[in-house]
């Protein structure tokens, strides 16, 4: 008990932080204004998505020769009715489900695809790595707008085309955001101290990689979800995405453009909703990635 | 020498291929008894750290070449493989690295870190692993264990890391512990702190310890025996107070003779002259010799001879051998 005493003294301020670490997480969030309130505006849509048959809102499908192109405020039709008479509200809330669906599953099943490949190619290294990233590299000479489209229009109109090729489009860039993370990760100590106690492969992934790479990879991924969802509205949009009369915001946005001098009020109102979606989602991941940090 | 020692290397050479071939290790032989404290010195790149991770099999395989013999309580350590190498990593053999703020998992707190060990070596559950745990980072002496045992790494001190970087070292009671240079990343106070620690573990747990240091001062502090390695291989070994009181190699003199104490202010330092010899072609005479003021013609023809000078103690030079018969 020589040294003892030298030590005894910490910080108390350091001694008192012993919760784990996503009530840390939660916490850190929680002081960030910013990222709450686009959390908030991203879950009531999400909410109002999943819930849009309960809300009483008019039938989204139901067309009307007289009351077409009305402006917002008009009485029955909050927002307004489109170039078929269907009442705006009722269509933005609807639009939602689809819009938010093809703009996050694509971005999860990238997510789970993409980190996996990254994952193997920077623990692996050596000519694993080349096959994998050589071949991700293919993928990111195309702009991926190009890429999206040329794989949708190849596959034809649809849902699930449309998810299958954002799919394809988001694999590369989250695969080599793991691959160099996980190079990075794998050239430390650690790593090389897991192994000195006997840590095979898999468990050295699992823990050790993962638990240090998932954080850069998931933020990032974050902050694609914003592109996905715009890159599926353009695709309905260009008509090769989902299919009238469906209500998605691109889709809308396309068949109101012709409006846009009669009522751009009403017309500009898909954008809207695309542009403030995208936008909270973005600042949500900017406030998740300094929520994440534990290192400082 | 009666009993098994606990670790053998014999005729032990290493080689990294790549662009340019690099000899690391020139045929090293060295023997550890069980219990037994070893200090390993040498300068940087003189090898050290590569004969610890040769003994846990930590050089990565593609690139290097190995040949002679390692065993560990007669196990060749060569041959293992699968499960039996990752129930020797940790279980049998475990090490303590020089950085402890990278030698940690920063995402994870310090007891799951030692718990996660515990439970794959012992099987046991995650509960009782924590209260290993505990009991390991109260024997390591780190003050409120309970709370520390939910810490990152990043809420530690230097010192109090190095702390629990050793408790999850010995959590699984190895027999033998790997130390590289533990206490250069800290400062001087928790430096003596840390070996005194060590000392009084390898006591308490009967441990074999291979101790890497660059330090002479460390090497004296915490040994029983001492080998000096330089560019590849032991040039002198013996116990701490043969090698220190009549050190036999000229690089022993050398390093002996390069320290601060007594030094006048205004006068010159000792130091060695030169520098370590390039290690991309294997030697063939005495590595030492470019550096060696008492250098002779026989020193660069062919490699030095060991010489026995009795009780365990050996150096590798012509002059230690032309002593010894004389004597």
């Amino acid at each position: 008990m020589i040294m003892a005493a030298t030590e005894t003294n910490a910080p108390a301020e350091q001694v008192a932080k012993t919760k784990g670490y996503w009530s840390g997480v939660v916490k850190r969030f929680s002081r960030d204004p910013v990222a709450v309130t686009c959390a908030v505006i991203i879950l009531l849509l999400i909410l109002a998505a999943i819930f849009a048959p309960y809300l009483g809102l008019n039938d989204p499908y139901k067309a009307s020769m007289i009351k077409r192109l009305k402006p917002i405020g008009y009485p029955g039709f909050p927002l307004g009715t489109d170039e078929q008479g269907r009442d705006m509200l009722a269509r933005l809330i609807y639009g939602g489900r689809l819009t938010l669906f093809t703009g996050l599953v694509p971005v999860v099943l990238a997510f789970v695809m993409g980190s996996t490949l990254g994952l193997i190619a920077g623990y692996a290294g050596g000519w694993v790595n080349t096959v994998i990233m050589r071949t991700v590299d293919v993928f990111f000479a195309f702009p991926s707008v190009l890429l999206a489209i040329a794989i949708s229009g190849a596959l034809g109109a649809g849902i699930l085309n449309t998810i299958v090729s954002l799919t394809i489009v988001f694999i590369p860039p989250i695969a080599r955001v793991a691959e160099s993370a996980t190079a990075s990760v794998r050239a430390l100590d650690y790593i090389d101290a897991a192994r000195a106690s006997g840590g095979n492969a898999l468990t050295i992934i699992r823990v050790h990689v993962l638990g240090n790479v998932l954080g850069p990879i998931f933020v990032y991924a974050t902050s694609l979800t914003s592109v996905c969802m715009i890159l599926a509205a353009g695709l309905s949009f260009l008509g090769i995405g989902v299919r009238p009369p469906e209500p998605e915001w691109g889709l809308m946005l396309n068949t109101l453009r012709t409006a846009i001098y009669v009522n751009p009020w009403v017309a500009a109102l898909p954008g809207l909703m695309i542009f403030i979606t995208s936008l909270c989602l973005n600042l949500l991941s900017d406030g998740l990635r300094s929520a994440m940090n534990v290192k400082d | 020498m009666s009993e098994t020692p606990l670790v053998e290397f014999k005729d032990l050479v290493v080689r990294f291929k790549g662009e340019r071939t690099v000899h690391a290790i020139n045929g090293l032989n060295l023997s550890l008894k069980p219990g037994e404290m070893l200090g390993l010195l040498g300068e940087s790149g003189s090898g050290k750290s590569v004969t610890l991770k040769t003994l846990l099999r930590l050089l990565p395989p593609k690139r290097t070449d190995l040949e002679g013999s390692v065993t560990v309580l007669g196990t060749d350590v060569m041959s293992l493989s699968g499960r039996a190498l990752a129930k020797y990593r940790g279980g049998d053999v475990s090490m303590v690295f020089q950085e402890p703020a990278l030698a940690l998992d920063p995402v994870y707190t310090i007891g799951d870190q030692i718990a996660e060990t515990v439970m794959r070596h012992k099987g046991i559950s995650k509960l009782a692993a924590m209260d290993v745990a505990l009991d390991m980072l109260t024997r390591v002496r780190i003050p409120s264990p309970e709370r520390r045992l939910k810490n990152y790494p990043h809420e530690m001190s230097g010192g109090m890391r190095q702390r629990a970087m050793i408790a999850l070292a010995l959590a699984c009671r190895p027999k033998l512990l790997l130390a590289d240079e533990p206490t250069t990343a800290l400062d001087a106070t928790v430096q003596i702190q840390i070996l005194l620690l060590l000392r009084e573990l390898q006591k308490e747990f009967g441990m074999g310890v291979i101790f890497v240091t660059h330090d002479i001062g460390v090497a004296v502090e915490v040994s029983d025996r001492i080998a000096v390695m330089y560019a590849g291989n032991i040039v002198e070994t013996g116990t701490t107070r043969d090698v220190i009181k009549n050190p036999r190699h000229p690089y022993t003199k050398g390093l002996l003779a390069a320290n601060l104490h007594g030094a006048v202010k205004g006068s010159r330092l000792d130091a060695i002259p030169g520098s370590p010899p390039p290690l991309e072609d294997a030697p063939s005479s005495c590595s030492f010799a470019p550096r060696c003021s008492l250098a002779r013609p026989e020193c660069w023809k062919a490699l030095p001879p060991r010489v026995d000078l009795g009780g365990g103690h050996e150096a590798a030079c012509v002059l230690a051998a032309e002593e010894a018969v004389t004597a």
